[in-house]
């Protein structure tokens, strides 16, 4: 359980920093909600999995496993209602035409 | 796993949240900083499991990482919709 647990881990820290990286260089709002949302979540799901895996099968490792759920419930809903606020408001997209002022 | 690799592993997150910081001093609308917020909450989140296991007490910082996650939820939801009601709030 402790080789799975490390592969796990290792392959939830690469996705957090294509989140990290992707937050950084990326145009726009809207294209930066999109990659940060999915990656993070899917990083820190697997980050958590192999911190369960590692422990066995104990109290601490289902409520590591509740709180995964939750997460995974709760981050693309707060990405929709941010990204939904945003459009409300009036933050046009980027587009190649008007790519001289963005970034 | 050793102690040791678990602090690597708190330190890697740790260094991704700081590089995270850096869209949340440079934002170029509100909405990138509550967008980079979420992030550091998120991490933040899995730190404190990781930290749970560097200290030998996992029981309670797992209680401390779902009220965190509760926390940055309900923040980000809510700074969102208020500035969808309000938009000269954001600069």
């Amino acid at each position: 359980m402790d080789i799975a647990g490390t592969v796990m881990i290792a392959v939830g820290l690469f996705f957090m920093t294509v989140t990290a990286i992707g937050l950084i260089r990326l145009p726009d709002f809207y294209t930066r909600t999109h990659a940060v949302s999915k990656t993070d979540t899917f990083g820190i799901g697997l980050v958590l999995i192999g911190l369960a895996m590692y422990e066995g099968a104990t109290l601490v490792s289902l409520k590591i496993v509740l709180g995964l759920l939750f997460i995974s419930i709760a981050n693309p809903v707060a990405a929709h209602v941010l990204a939904r606020s945003a459009l409300q408001v009036g933050i046009m997209p980027w587009t190649r035409r008007n790519s001289a002022q963005e970034h | 796993m050793v102690s040791a690799a678990f602090v690597g592993i708190a330190s890697a997150i740790l260094f991704l949240s700081a590089l995270s910081m850096w869209r949340l001093a440079v934002g170029r609308t509100i909405y990138d900083r509550l967008l980079a917020a979420g992030v550091v909450g998120t991490n933040i989140v899995g730190l404190l499991v990781v930290l749970g296991f560097v200290f030998e007490r996992p029981d309670m910082f797992v209680d401390l990482a779902l009220t965190y996650a509760l926390l940055n939820f309900i923040g980000t939801v809510a700074a969102s919709r208020y500035l969808a009601r309000h938009p000269e709030e954001g600069a």
